[in-house]
């Protein structure tokens, strides 16, 4: 049996699934509800100083669905937690002391003053927690006020406050980072900088989800008005993973635990997720939209993909995606490849066809011999996967690489054994001035 | 004497009351918003969908389809409406199992086709509920078109001239316009007056005069026809019946099934209708399994389908013959009637004689056979009576008993076109007899405003 115990930045879980900051985490109830059903950890809902902040009383989610309803994304316009500090430290307290084997982390959202982290990082000494999580990413309120991304979006800021709370607790110190910046590196590098024990990401994107076209105003709609919330839940998964890849491949973070975040929903995505780099999962929309019962098969899907494949623990999977992951620059023109049809599961639906012909290279027919007939034109194919991408039907479509020898009707030339890239191709102005 | 269902020979009140609400109800309920959206969102849009091709009326499924799921079902119905005036009643009663659901690339791949039926449906009943009318007519032509039958040929004809600026004046010889549909169609595939619903929805274009109670043949000759009108379009079924030529055929208790299932869908009270307690039906096609099954939902104790060849050869799809078999039909092939028997002066039973393929054709087997019955119902089939066509004029030329069209509904006379049942072209299906009713309406406009004269 694969052990998937988890130890991250030394806080230690039975597993590497965290319930991140946010209302899955707002309170004792939920909490103690998540570790009933088997969630590793939590990170309680992001605290700030009294008096609590306030909600609105109306609708604080949005959403966008798949077919049959099937939430893809979801957005909120909800602050940090609405309950008085000292309920919320009292509970974590109590909830910790209970559940001694779970990772008890706690988000903190504060002013920028130094006084003001320090008086409430004591505070949170003495509940016992195990760490703490900087709340940089909050896209929506808390940053009209300063804090949250208004704060994530500075990485000297990120520096400045990651510092203070090294230096003034015990806890480790992990970094939330927000999404809604140009280039992830920077914070990171910056919390690196600073002292920061990780970096977890993403924080929510800025969205708008919908506009009610009866009163033309943005949803959630909140007595006819609306504003941006952050978006989450699988449709921010590769925007995130790709984040997370970001952070381990860069020379000044390789190295730094990352608690990867967005869209996780199934034990496959956290692989991924810790394939790329994340030493550890958290999980939000998956919970809120399921339920927490979903950590069972997330539980047994890890541990169950782990023994199939021989990895024996987490340090088995984490980065190793990582070296695989390269600039554009760097991928082998030599390698090609051409859509597959398996005509015993096509179920002739044409999509194939009409995406490549409209929008492509023209290299699926859809009629042969007077009959409806889907297969791939190999001298028009340039092997773009965007057939397999439409086609309703798994694996219907593949795309299957030429071996080296073959020829490539489409060019006329067989393939080389060479790897052979941008960097040296003849059409690369700076490959030519490099030559000469 | 015994009650209701078991009652021997031909009587009413064989149920309780409630049950014939219930017996009588929907084959294929709406769709509700819920179930239409979760429907709408399992088709894959096709391209040059199969399904589309298999409609007679060439809709634009995927589109309408696709409508319904962008919350956009009025736009649906004018998608469906575009190709199919009749597209709420194709909805109900076209055997989709053989058309466009039997083609759905989703029965391919799972064995669960896109109900395209109950969708084109759904939106259809959202734009006739609103008494949407989403085609206004052209500026008057001042031709003057006469149809001859107001079924779903004759209808579709009327629309789509109508929208072309004629004006149309269908005649037909029944009380009610409709056609099958208000006489034929079973009752539990369009409950509730539906078929006179839709006339008015589709004579609300304007422009269409109905006049019932006037046949061609009797009123009027065509000569009449083509001297006072532009063109002449034919769309008058198959008025004639097959007999059987069978002992005990004029017997009273043995009845044309066309015509019971006329009576029964004017009845005011079901329950009030006279059924056999034992009943047999002779014939394997839609007509017979609709004869059985409401016979049995009449409350017959009995009911049996004769066929003479074997389950594969039946008109009516097998789905049909599973709806019969769930109705308590029971069906019964290889075997032909030899003799009807009375016994004081009512039906008593029928004798039948096994049958087999000799040869390739088929013979009998000398064995017999004989079934209990009160009554018995003859569905071997329609037939085209020529007789109404004569009469001054040249008469029309016939193809297998037929009128004979090309594929743009022009008869052998220049004024004169046709469509639906009373040609031999296509399928005998309300949606065949819709499309070739549009498209000899095309046909007719075309020739009436090439020749200048519009
Ligand atoms: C019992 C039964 C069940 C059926 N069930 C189905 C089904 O479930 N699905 C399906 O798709 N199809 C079904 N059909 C077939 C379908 O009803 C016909 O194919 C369709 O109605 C043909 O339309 P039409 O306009 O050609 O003729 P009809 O609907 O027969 O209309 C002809 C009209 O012409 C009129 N007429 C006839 N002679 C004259 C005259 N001399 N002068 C003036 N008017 C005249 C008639 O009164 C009638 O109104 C069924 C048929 C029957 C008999
Ligand atoms: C309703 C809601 C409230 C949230 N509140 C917080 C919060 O208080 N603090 C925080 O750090 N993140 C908050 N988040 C962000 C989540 O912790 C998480 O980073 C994000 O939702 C992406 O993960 P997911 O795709 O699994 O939901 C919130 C998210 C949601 C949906
Ligand atoms: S989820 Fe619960 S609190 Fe939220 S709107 Fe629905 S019922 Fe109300
Ligand atoms: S998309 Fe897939 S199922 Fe559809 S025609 Fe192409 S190969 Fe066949
Ligand atoms: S064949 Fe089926 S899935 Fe394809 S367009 Fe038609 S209804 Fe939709």
């Amino acid at each position: 049996m694969a052990d998937i115990t988890s130890n991250f930045v030394g806080i230690k879980s039975p597993n590497p699934f965290w319930l991140a900051s946010a209302p899955p985490t707002d309170k004792e109830y939920n909490v103690v509800r998540a570790f009933r059903e088997g969630w590793g950890g939590v990170v309680w809902k992001t605290l700030g100083e009294d008096p609590p902040v306030v909600n609105v009383n109306g609708p604080r989610y949005g959403a966008i669905w798949g077919a049959d309803r099937r939430v893809l994304g979801f957005n909120n316009i909800e602050l940090i937690t609405d309950r008085e500090l000292q309920t919320n430290l009292r509970e974590i307290k109590k909830v910790k002391k209970e559940w001694p084997d779970r990772a008890m982390v706690v988000s903190l959202m504060v002013p920028c003053e130094e006084e003001n982290w320090k008086s409430i990082l004591k505070l949170v000494e003495e509940t016992d927690a195990d760490g703490i999580e900087l709340n940089f990413g909050c896209p929506h309120g808390m940053s009209e006020r300063g804090m949250g991304s208004a704060v994530g979006q500075v990485p000297e800021y990120i520096e400045m406050v990651a510092r203070w709370c090294k230096q003034n607790t015990r806890m480790p110190v992990i970094v939330k980072l927000t999404p809604n910046i140009t280039d992830i590196r920077y914070p990171a590098r910056a919390a690196r900088r600073g002292g920061a024990d990780a970096v977890s990401l993403i924080n929510t994107i800025n969205s708008i989800t919908g506009v009610d076209l009866d009163n033309f105003a943005p949803q959630p709609t909140v007595d006819g008005k609306g504003t941006h919330g952050g978006y989450c839940g699988p449709a921010v998964k590769p925007i995130a993973m790709n984040m997370v890849a970001e952070i381990a491949r860069d020379p000044e973070t390789r190295g730094m635990p990352i608690s990867g975040i967005g869209g996780i929903t199934t034990w496959r995505d956290a692989a991924e997720f810790m394939a790329l780099g994340a030493g550890n999962v958290q999980v939000c929309t998956a919970a809120m939209v399921y339920g927490f019962k979903i950590v069972r098969e997330m539980i047994d899907g890890l541990s169950d993909w782990m023994d199939e494949k021989g990895h024996r623990t987490l340090d088995d999977v984490v980065a190793r995606a990582v070296p695989n992951v390269t600039d554009w620059q760097y991928l082998n023109l030599n390698y090609i490849a051409k859509a597959r049809i398996d005509q015993d599961l096509c179920i002739k639906c044409g999509r194939c066809h009409i995406a490549c012909e409209d929008t492509s290279h023209q290299a699926i027919t859809s009629m042969v011999d007077g009959v409806r007939h889907f297969e791939v034109i190999d001298a028009e194919c340039v092997g773009c996967n965007l057939c397999v991408n439409v086609c309703p039907v798994e694996n219907c479509i593949t795309l299957e690489p030429l071996a080296v020898g073959e020829l490539d009707k489409r060019t006329g030339r067989t393939v080389s054994p060479e790897y052979a890239n941008w960097t040296t191709h003849p059409n690369n102005p700076a490959a030519r001035i490099a030559a000469e | 004497m015994a009650e209701g269902q078991f009652r021997s020979g031909i009587a009413g009140a064989r149920l309780p009351l409630e049950r014939y609400t219930d017996n009588f109800a929907d084959l294929h309920p709406a769709l509700d918003q819920h179930e239409a959206l979760v429907e709408a969102d399992r088709c894959y849009f096709c391209y040059d969908a199969p399904c589309m091709q298999a409609c007679p009326t060439e809709i634009d499924i995927p589109m309408f389809i696709r409508q319904i799921a962008t919350g956009n079902p009025l736009g649906s119905a004018r998608t469906i409406f575009d190709q199919n005036i009749l597209g709420g009643m194709c909805a109900r009663v076209c055997p989709t199992e053989t058309l466009c659901e039997e083609v759905c690339v989703r029965e391919i791949a799972e064995g669960k086709p896109v109900q395209i039926g109950r969708l084109q449906r759904y939106a259809t009943d959202v734009a006739m509920r609103q008494d949407k009318q989403f085609y206004q007519r052209a500026a008057p032509t001042g031709r003057r078109i006469a149809v001859v039958g107001a079924g779903p040929a004759g209808l579709a004809c009327a629309h789509r001239l109508a929208m072309h600026g004629h004006e149309v004046t269908i005649l037909d010889a029944r009380e009610k316009p409709g056609g099958l549909n208000e006489y034929g169609i079973a009752a539990y595939k369009t409950p509730g007056g539906f078929a006179q619903e839709e006339v008015d929805y589709i004579t609300g274009i304007g422009g269409i005069a109905i006049e019932n109670g006037k046949a061609l043949g009797r009123d009027f000759t065509l000569a009449d026809l083509t001297g006072r009108y532009d063109a002449v379009f034919l769309g008058m079924g198959l008025a004639g019946v097959n007999g059987l030529a069978t002992e005990g055929e004029e017997l009273s208790g043995v009845d044309n099934a066309v015509d019971f299932i006329a009576v029964l869908r004017q009845a005011e009270d079901l329950s009030q209708l006279p059924i056999g307690r034992r009943v047999v039906v002779i014939g394997g096609g839609m007509t017979a399994i609709d004869a059985a099954i409401q016979a049995r939902l009449l409350g017959a104790e009995e009911v049996t389908i004769c066929y003479r060849r074997g389950k594969e050869h039946m008109n009516a799809s097998e789905w049909e013959q599973d709806l019969a078999a769930s109705k308590g039909v029971v069906i019964r092939h290889w075997v032909r009637p030899l003799r009807i028997v009375e016994q004081g002066g009512k039906v008593a039973g029928v004798e039948l004689e096994y049958t087999t393929l000799r040869d390739g054709r088929l013979a009998g087997t000398g064995e017999s056979l004989w079934i209990d019955a009160d009554q018995v119902f003859k569905a071997i089939g329609q037939s085209f009576d020529p007789l109404p066509l004569n009469g001054g004029g040249s008469s029309l030329e016939l193809e297998n008993g037929r009128i004979r069209v090309d594929a743009e509904g022009r008869t052998s006379s220049a004024m004169v076109w046709a469509g639906g049942d009373c040609t031999g072209s296509g399928e005998d299906l309300t949606v065949t007899a819709v499309a070739q009713g549009r498209d000899a309406a095309e046909s007719i406009h075309r020739a009436l405003t090439a020749n200048g004269r519009a």
